[in-house]
C-alpha cells in the first residue's frame, strides 16, 4: 500500500482495541525470566562454545606482533580468530570502523581476537594471555582543539548540513535583545542493559545468529556484506531485546565473531561484549559544541536565530545534527544552521536515542530560558509566543501536519502548578534546599519509514501476525496486536504475534522513533489485504464488510474467522510505503517539559523534586507503554543534564569510565514520579494509524528543564554538561 | 573440578564447576535458569540478584562454590506465566519494566526489599532507626542497586507499593 494522500475515516478509528491502555502480552514472560534472550538460547544452539573479544588497547596505529603460543595452550581452548586467519572482510555499510581491527587499529578496544573455549572462564583466562604488541600512530582526540578543523559533513537522516533563510546577520546586529551563547555536551554511552550478544551456528554456507540488534534488515545486509557471501544464507533471530537507544541499531562485533568463531571451531559460538569493553568497543552518542544566537524584540518574538553544532567521529563518520530542531521549533523569518564535523581518532560516534535532538534541545532550551530572562517573559509564554504552524525555512506553504505545541505548554503548566514559581532565581527555600522550577519544550522529527508485515487467521480463528520488526523494550508486540485486533474484529488474546525473525517480512525495525507508527501501518496493509481476501471468500463487498467479534459481516449476513480461514488458514501480506507528504508538510512531535529541583545550599548535591510533562505525538496507540517510553526517556534526560558523560583521556584517546559503575546513569533514588499527560491529536498526515513516534520525544527538552530549574534555584547558569556538583560549587564560588 | 551442591527454587542439584564460575554462570550456563540476567558481571547494575538463604545479592560477585549447600530462589522460583507471583503480576500491571532485562533482577530485589522492611532492617534514609517503616523513599533508596536503562523507576515504585499494601491509586 501507498500512503501518498491523507488518511480519511478507517477501521483504526473505531478505537476498540487501539489507543486503550493494555498490558503488554509479553508481560508475563518478562517479569517470569522466561523470555530469552540473545544469549540465553540453550534450545536453540545447546552445543555452543564461548568466545571472549580481544581489544585494542591503542587508539591508533598497527598490530606489530601478535603472540596466540600460551593462548591457544591453555585449557579449553579451540580456537582464535584474528585479521590473519579470518578471511577476507568488508565494512558494513552502516560502520564507520571495522568491526574485526588488525593489521590496522581505527579506535581504542576495537576488536583485534577471538578467543573461543569450552566454557566460559576457560575462554576469558585465555584472552588475557592473547599478547600484543603495537605501533601506536599519534590520534585526535579532542573536540574543542580540533573545532576550526571542521568540515561540511555527509548528509544523513538530520537533512542537509547546513541551511538559512532571510539575513541572519543583518537582523540580529538590529535586534534589541540578544543572547549569544556556547553550550557543550559531552560523550554519552547508551548503557542498555542487556549487552551486545549473540549467538552463531553455521549449517553448511548457511548461517544462523541469535542477536540482539534493533533492525534485523540493515545488519543482515551488514553481515552479508562484511562476510561476502550472500544475505539469504543469512537467518537473524532477536525477539527480546534487552534495551537498545540506538547502541543494537547496527551490525556489531558480537554479531560479525560470533559468525567467524563458529565457521572457524566448527560448533555455534556465543559472544557477548564485556560491559567495560562496550562504551569504547561499541558507539556512542558524540560530544558537541554549541553556539545559539537569538535577536528578538522586547517582548522576546524571534526575528534572527542561529545554531551551530561541532562534533567529531572517525574518518568516514557523520555528525551529531544537534541543530534539527532549531530549523522548525521556533519562529524567526531570518535564520540559519550549519554543523561542522571533525576527524576524531576516539571510538565510532553514532545515534543514540533522538541524536540530533537530544542534545541540540539541552542548548535551545536553555538560551530559550535566557532569552526569557533578558525580555522579562514568562518562559511558558515566551514559547507562545514564538510558535509558528509551517516550516519556518520554507514559508506557509510548508504547514505543520499537525502542531500541538502551544496546547501541550498551557496544559502542561496548569497540571504542573508553574503560576507557582517565583521568576527571581535563588529565592525559594525549604530547609537547607535552594528550590526551583524550570521548563523547556520538547520537539523531535517524525519520521515514516516502509514497513512489512504477513498476517494470517486459521482454522480455530486465531490471528497471527510475522514481521522482523522489533521490540526493544517499545512495546511493538502489544501495539502490533493491538492494530492486527482491530483490523480483523476479534480480541487482544486470540493474537499471536511473532517478531525479529529475518525470515519474516522486513519491517520498519525500531530506530529514530518511528518503530510504532511504521510497523503498525505495515500490519494495517497487510490486514487490509486479508480482510479483502476474507471478504471474498465470504462472497461480500469488500468495502461493505464489517469485521466484528470474530465475524466477517454484511448487513444481517456473517460468517465467522475460523470457517472463511479453514484448516489451510487464510494469509495475506503487504507493506506501507510513503509518498511525499512528509514533504509537503513538515511533521514532529511535540511537547512540554517542567521540573522542579531542590539544590543543597552547602553541598550543591541536585535532587530532582518533580518532573512532568504534556506531549502531542499523534494518536497514542498505547497509552500505558506510550507513557513508559516518556518516563524512561525523561529520566535519560535527567541522566544527561545531571550525571551522564565518557570522560576522554585526550593523551591516549579512550573513554576512562567505561563501565556501569563508572559511567553514571540516574539509578531510582534519583527519580521521582513522573507525570505524563498526552494532548489528544490524531495526524491524518503521518499513517492511516494517525499515529506519530513518541519513543525519542520524552528525552527532547528534558534535560533543559533540569538545567532550567537548577537555575531558577541557585541564579547558576551553567553551560556545560553535566551540570555537576563540582562545577555548581565552582560557579557559586566565583 | 569442584562439586557443589545447591537448592535451586526447592530442587536440589549436584553440579561439577570449574571453581571460578560465579553463581550466575552455575545458575544461567550450567542449570539453564537465564531468567537471572547478566548485565555487567561486576556487580554495578543489579540485573543478577538472586535470593540465596533469604537474602538478595549479586549473584556475579560471588563464586558457586561459596554456596554449597545453599538455598537459592531465582526469578523462575518466583512464579510462571501461568501461576504468577503478587510481585510479577504487579510489574504486568504497572508496567514496571520495558525492555525486561533487568525486570528478574528488580523483581528479586524488590520482594526483598519488603522482607527487609518488615524485618526492621534500616537503610540510609530511615530516620528512625527504632521504626522502619515502608515508604516510598525507602523503597527507592533500598531498590538503587538495580539499575533501570529504560527508567521504568517511576512504574516499579507503584508496582511495590501496590503489593506492600500501600498503593496510592
Ligand atoms: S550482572 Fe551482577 S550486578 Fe550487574
Ligand atoms: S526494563 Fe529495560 S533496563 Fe529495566
Amino acid at each position: 500500500m501507498k500512503f501518498d494522500t491523507p488518511a480519511g475515516p478507517n477501521p483504526i478509528d473505531k478505537g476498540r482495541v487501539i489507543g486503550i491502555a493494555h498490558d503488554r502480552i509479553d508481560g508475563p514472560a518478562k517479569v517470569t525470566g522466561t523470555a530469552a534472550y540473545a544469549y540465553e538460547r540453550h534450545d536453540a544452539a545447546p552445543n555452543a562454545a564461548y568466545g571472549w573479544i580481544v581489544g585494542s588497547a591503542i587508539a591508533k596505529g598497527r598490530i606489530a606482533a601478535m603472540d596466540l603460543t600460551a593462548a591457544e595452550a591453555s585449557p579449553g581452548v579451540l580456537g582464535i580468530v584474528t585479521h590473519a586467519n579470518a578471511g577476507k572482510l568488508s565494512k558494513g555499510n552502516m560502520n564507520t570502523a571495522h568491526l574485526l581491527g588488525g593489521p590496522q587499529i581505527e579506535h581504542y578496544e576495537q576488536a583485534l581476537a577471538l578467543v573461543v573455549a569450552d566454557t566460559f572462564e576457560n575462554a576469558r583466562a585465555a584472552a588475557a594471555l592473547v599478547r600484543i604488541d603495537y605501533a601506536p600512530e599519534d590520534g585526535k582526540f579532542d573536540l574543542a582543539a580540533e573545532r576550526l578543523n571542521g568540515v561540511i559533513p555527509p548528509q544523513g537522516f538530520g537533512g542537509p548540513a547546513d541551511t538559512k533563510a532571510g539575513d541572519f546577520d543583518g537582523a540580529f546586529a538590529k535586534a534589541a535583545v540578544k543572547v549569544e551563547q556556547t553550550y557543550t555536551t559531552p560523550d554519552q554511552s547508551h548503557a542498555m542493559m542487556e549487552p551486545h550478544a549473540s549467538i552463531a551456528a553455521w549449517n553448511g554456507d548457511k548461517l544462523t545468529l541469535w542477536t540482539s540488534n534493533q533492525m534485523i534488515a540493515w545488519s543482515v545486509g551488514d553481515m552479508a556484506k562484511t562476510l561476502g557471501i550472500p544475505k539469504e544464507n543469512i537467518r537473524f533471530v532477536s525477539p527480546y531485546i534487552g534495551g537498545g537507544f540506538g547502541s543494537k541499531l547496527f551490525l556489531r562485533a558480537d554479531a560479525l565473531l560470533a559468525a567467524l568463531g563458529a565457521r572457524q571451531v566448527g560448533r555455534p559460538v556465543k559472544v557477548a561484549i564485556a560491559r567495560p569493553q562496550i562504551p569504547n568497543n561499541t558507539t556512542h552518542r558524540p560530544a558537541t559544541i554549541q553556539r545559539i544566537r537569538i535577536g528578538a524584540d522586547k517582548d522576546g518574538v524571534i526575528d534572527a536565530i542561529a545554531h551551530e553544532v561541532w562534533s567529531g567521529d572517525l574518518p568516514g563518520g557523520g555528525a551529531e545534527t544537534a541543530a534539527q530542531q532549531t530549523r522548525l521549533l521556533y519562529r524567526g523569518e531570518n535564520r540559519m544552521t550549519a554543523h561542522r564535523l571533525v576527524t576524531l581518532n576516539l571510538p565510532e560516534g553514532n545515534a543514540m536515542r533522538a541524536p540530533g535532538e537530544a542534545v541540540g534541545l539541552l542548548a535551545l532550551e536553555v538560551a530559550m530560558d535566557e532569552l526569557a530572562e533578558a525580555c522579562g517573559v514568562d518562559p511558558v509564554e515566551l514559547r507562545i509566543r514564538n510558535d509558528v504552524q509551517f516550516d519556518p525555512e520554507a514559508g506557509p506553504q510548508r504547514p505543520f501536519s499537525s502542531r500541538k505545541l502551544v496546547e501541550c505548554l498551557r496544559a502542561g503548566a496548569d497540571r504542573f502548578g508553574w503560576q507557582r514559581r517565583n521568576p527571581k532565581p535563588g529565592q525559594v527555600r525549604d530547609g537547607r534546599w535552594l528550590v526551583g522550577m524550570g521548563m523547556a519544550s520538547a520537539f523531535r522529527n517524525n519520521l515514516t519509514e516502509k514497513s512489512g508485515a504477513r498476517i494470517g487467521v486459521d482454522g480455530s480463528g486465531k490471528v497471527i501476525v510475522e514481521t522482523d520488526m522489533t521490540d526493544i523494550g517499545t512495546g511493538s508486540y502489544t501495539i502490533i496486536a493491538q492494530t492486527a485486533a482491530e483490523m480483523l474484529g476479534v480480541d487482544l488474546d486470540q493474537v499471536t504475534v511473532r517478531l525479529g525473525d529475518s525470515r519474516f517480512p522486513v519491517s520498519a525495525g525500531s530506530g529514530g522513533q518511528w518503530g510504532a507508527n511504521s510497523s503498525t501501518a505495515g500490519v494495517y496493509a497487510a490486514a487490509m489485504a486479508l480482510r479483502a481476501k476474507l471478504a471474498e471468500k465470504a462472497g461480500y463487498a469488500a468495502e461493505q464488510a464489517q469485521f466484528e467479534d470474530g465475524l466477517v459481516r454484511m448487513g444481517n449476513q456473517s460468517q465467522t474467522l475460523a470457517s472463511l480461514a479453514g484448516a489451510q488458514g487464510l494469509w495475506a501480506e503487504d507493506s506501507m510505503e510513503y509518498g511525499d507528504l512528509d514533504k509537503k508538510y513538515a511533521q514532529a512531535t511535540f511537547g512540554a517539559h517542567f521540573c522542579e529541583v531542590g539544590v543543597d545550599m552547602d553541598t550543591a548535591e541536585v535532587r530532582v523534586r518533580r518532573m512532568g510533562g504534556a506531549f502531542a505525538s499523534g494518536r497514542i496507540l498505547n497509552p500505558k507503554s506510550a507513557r513508559s517510553q516518556v518516563i524512561g526517556a525523561m529520566t535519560m534526560g535527567v541522566g544527561a543534564a545531571l550525571m551522564e558523560a565518557l570522560d576522554v583521556d585526550t593523551r591516549f584517546g579512550f573513554f576512562v569510565n567505561h563501565d556501569m559503575a563508572e559511567y553514571q546513569v540516574p539509578v531510582h533514588a534519583d527519580i521521582p514520579h513522573q507525570d505524563v499527560l498526552f494532548v489528544d491529536e490524531l495526524d491524518d498526515k503521518s499513517s492511516p494509524m494517525k499515529a506519530k513516534g513518541v519513543g525519542e520525544l520524552g528525552i527532547c527538552g528534558a534535560g533543559a528543564a533540569v538545567a532550567n530549574a537548577i537555575y531558577n534555584a541557585t541564579g547558576i547558569r551553567l553551560r556545560d554538561y553535566p551540570l555537576t556538583i563540582d562545577k555548581l560549587l565552582k560557579a557559586q564560588a566565583a | 573440578m569442584t562439586p557443589v551442591e545447591l537448592t535451586v527454587n526447592g530442587r536440589e542439584v549436584h553440579l561439577q564447576l570449574d571453581p571460578r564460575t560465579s553463581l550466575l554462570d552455575a545458575l544461567r550456563e550450567h542449570l539453564k535458569l537465564t531468567g537471572t540476567k547478566k548485565g555487567c558481571d561486576h556487580g554495578q547494575c543489579g540485573a543478577c540478584t538472586v535470593i540465596v538463604e533469604g537474602r538478595r545479592i549479586n549473584s556475579c560477585l560471588t563464586l558457586a562454590v561459596m554456596h554449597d549447600g545453599e538455598q537459592v530462589t531465582t526469578i523462575e522460583g518466583l512464579g510462571t506465566p501461568e501461576a504468577l507471583h503478587p510481585m510479577q503480576k504487579a510489574f504486568v500491571v504497572h508496567d514496571g519494566y520495558q525492555c525486561g532485562y533487568c525486570t528478574p533482577g528488580q523483581i528479586c530485589s524488590a520482594v526483598s526489599v519488603l522482607e527487609e522492611i518488615k524485618a526492621g532492617v534500616p537503610s540510609h534514609v530511615t530516620e528512625n532507626l527504632d521504626r522502619v517503616a515502608f515508604s516510598e523513599d525507602e523503597v527507592r533508596e533500598r531498590m538503587s542497586g538495580n539499575i533501570c536503562r529504560c527508567a521504568a523507576y517511576s512504574n516499579i515504585i507503584a508496582a511495590i507499593s501496590d503489593v506492600a499494601g500501600e498503593s496510592k491509586a
